[in-house]
């Protein structure tokens, strides 16, 4: 059992994702420590990318604002490895297929793994193409989590099946960002996937209210990722967002607590 | 065990959102369908011949060929087709095959805006909505074409993200195909992007090689001994390539777009500056930094303003079939003034790259050699900017 697996331990997690470097480096180790006090079960590392296709405008931005002020791969790196000393939840990478390319697969995942990361998310990595990862990835036990989309029908058997970690059920058609309304019958998508598999599910995409939250978390789901609400609060908030990014995600986490 | 699909040696695949899979597996199927249906293939070609003026001409520049004093050189004259590009020949191919899909939707990217406007001008006629993308900057200087998709009835919708050319506009293009698939097809305009499109454009495209083949042996009696495209994603370079490529006497010549010089950051010579990465769908050559992160490339030539290349180019460069070759801003303007006071053409910035070329290679080669050139586009749209490049202020 991977260390991914404790974030579900203990009722429905929640799930936080902020963006590596936005506004810099400091803050987001800052961040980091809040959402670890907050309650966050599982937390979601965004390692930018300049053309992040599968984003929504709040987190391109995001993108844009760490990456112009510097922030490298092996930034985040030496980051991660400072900071996991004090924080023991588990920790995923999100970022896309050719950031970790281009650092050389194996040099990317092998260096992960021993800074302490327990898998990766790639928005651009169908599961077609997982083979390009997923050996390395099992070689230093490293989780490559898979995505079900509400127009994967009939490929969530397929996909559930082999998936690792947890399976992120994204919630709507598009991008990551704030939605007033998510239409997506989630209940039916969560039935399938626990269907095929025995690895928790959290959904994703769109969730920014405790009511969406508790909505989501009642589809049968495991947990709940919040992404852009909370790029949004730092990007107000700048460096002082620590502390407004924390009492944000104990009012999430309370609204999911005890379903 | 899974298995990728769409690949050129090690090249392409379907790098995208799991929420896009199911859209590229329906296209992907129903194109194995529709391109071997008579039926489709006779609409198709009707299309072609009646509304886009297919075959076009394979013109031989006598006075060009003269005034360099080497090969003898044949232009493709894509230039002549409807809409004034060899864009027409995939949009028609690709909006024909949506609307047997049940589509009504049209989505297309746009770099100097000849696919939008050719994707504009299919759908106006199969009478499909149509959304065009285009980086801001693009249609800054593409401003005449912004004009004729709007003319035509699309929507052009400016990018303002990242260094707002090609690669954003494909980006936002991306996007909101994931937002809008079921009544939506993404129009794709190179050989690019996620299998199946770059199959799709690439067949779309070969009829430039088809036509240049039998053209050359009903002028020459033979094959030609090169044959020279510009290359951004690729699609008149690999239409122009395709019949040839088992012919292994006839050497094949991408010309990419240098710039401000390959040795300098403003480039955008994806095969000469570029290494191996993931992106916009395909595993291929693309200019990045140390960290993966996408180039802001630069060129004169809005339609080659790429990072990237498409994979079956990646993969003829890797095996050695095909060339390619860096032409700077400077080299590409001065061909595109070239052309037009010797042949009285005007040929488009991304052809003139190509012409530049041409005009390097052919005076060193024996009176007995023919090179083709493919001359995708014509230059209309680019003359103010030319002007503006040369410092005369003039606006359209």
């Amino acid at each position: 059992m991977s260390r991914i697996a404790e974030a579900f331990d203990h009722g429905k997690a929640f799930i936080p994702f902020v963006t590596c470097g936005d506004p810099d480096l400091n803050t987001t180790k800052a961040i980091i420590k809040e959402l670890q006090a907050a309650g966050a079960d599982l937390i979601e590392l965004g390692i930018p990318f300049s053309d992040p296709t599968a984003e929504g405008p709040t987190i391109q931005e995001a993108n844009l604002r760490s990456l112009s002020n510097g922030c490298t791969t092996d930034k985040i790196f030496a980051m991660v490895k400072e900071i996991r000393q004090e924080v023991t939840i588990p920790m995923v990478f999100m970022t896309y297929a050719n950031v970790v390319f281009s650092y050389g697969s194996e040099r990317f995942i092998k260096t992960a793994k021993e800074i302490g990361m327990d898998g990766m998310i790639l928005p651009d990595v169908p599961y077609e193409e997982k083979e390009e990862f997923l050996d390395l990835c099992k070689k230093y036990d490293f989780d490559l989590v898979s995505l079900i989309a509400p127009t994967s029908e009939d490929r969530i058997q397929m996909i559930a099946a082999e998936a690792d970690g947890f399976v992120y059920v994204v919630s709507s058609l598009g991008v990551t960002g704030v939605r007033s309304k998510i239409t997506t019958d989630l209940k039916s998508m969560v039935a399938k996937i626990k269907a095929a598999t025995d690895i928790p599910c959290a959904i994703g995409f769109g969730i920014s209210t405790p009511e969406q939250a508790r909505n989501m978390a009642m589809t049968g789901a495991d947990g709940v990722i919040v992404g852009s609400a909370i790029v949004k609060i730092i990007a107000q908030y700048k460096q002082d967002a620590p502390r407004y990014v924390g009492e944000y995600v104990r009012s999430m986490k309370e609204a999911i607590r005890g379903l | 065990m899974t298995k990728s699909r769409g690949r050129f040696g090690i090249h392409g695949g379907q790098y995208i959102p799991e929420t896009l899979m199911n859209a590229v597996i329906e296209l992907e199927e129903a194109y194995n369908h529709y391109k071997n249906d008579p039926q489709f293939q006779d609409e198709l070609q009707t299309l072609l011949n009646e509304y886009a003026n297919r075959p076009s001409r394979l013109y031989y520049a006598e006075k060009m060929t003269k005034d360099l004093g080497g090969a003898k050189i044949y232009l493709k004259r894509e230039d002549l087709n409807h809409t004034g590009a060899h864009k027409i020949n995939n949009v028609l191919g690709q909006a024909l095959l949506a609307k047997k899909m049940g589509k009504t939707r049209l989505i297309a990217e746009t770099g100097a805006g000849q696919h939008g406007v050719a994707t504009a001008t299919a759908a106006a006629l199969m009478g499909m909505e149509c959304v065009v993308f285009m980086g801001i900057k693009d249609t800054e200087r593409q401003a005449l074409n912004v004009y004729k998709m709007k003319l035509l009835g699309a929507d052009v919708v400016p990018v303002k993200t990242g260094t707002g050319t090609l690669k954003d506009a494909v980006s936002e293009a991306m996007r909101e195909w994931t937002n809008r698939i079921a009544d939506t097809h993404y129009c794709l305009g190179s050989v690019m992007g996620p299998h199946p499109f770059p199959t799709i454009v690439r067949d779309f495209q070969a009829v430039i090689s088809k036509e240049i083949k039998a053209q050359i042996l009903e002028k020459e009696g033979r094959l030609p001994d090169a044959v020279l495209a510009c290359v951004g994603g690729g699609s008149n370079a690999i239409g122009s390539f395709y019949n040839f490529i088992d012919d292994k006497d006839v050497r094949l010549i991408g010309c990419e777009a240098a710039g401000r010089g390959i040795d300098t950051p403003e480039t955008a010579a994806t095969i000469n500056t570029g290494r191996e990465g993931i992106f916009h769908g395909m595993k291929s050559y693309f200019c990045q930094d140390e960290f993966g992160q996408i180039a802001p490339v630069y060129s004169i030539s809005a339609g080659l303003d790429y990072p990237g290349i498409g994979p079956e180019h990646a993969y003829l460069h890797d095996i050695g079939r095909a060339e390619y070759v860096a032409i700077t801003d400077e080299e590409a303007v001065n061909a595109f003034e070239y052309l037009s006071r010797m042949e009285g053409i005007i040929p488009a910035i991304e052809s003139s790259h190509a012409l530049a070329y041409a005009m390097q290679i052919a005076p060193k080669m024996d009176k007995d050699k023919i090179i083709v050139v493919t001359l995708s586009g014509r230059g209309d749209k680019d003359c103010a900017a030319i002007a503006r490049y040369r410092g005369e202020d003039i606006y359209e």
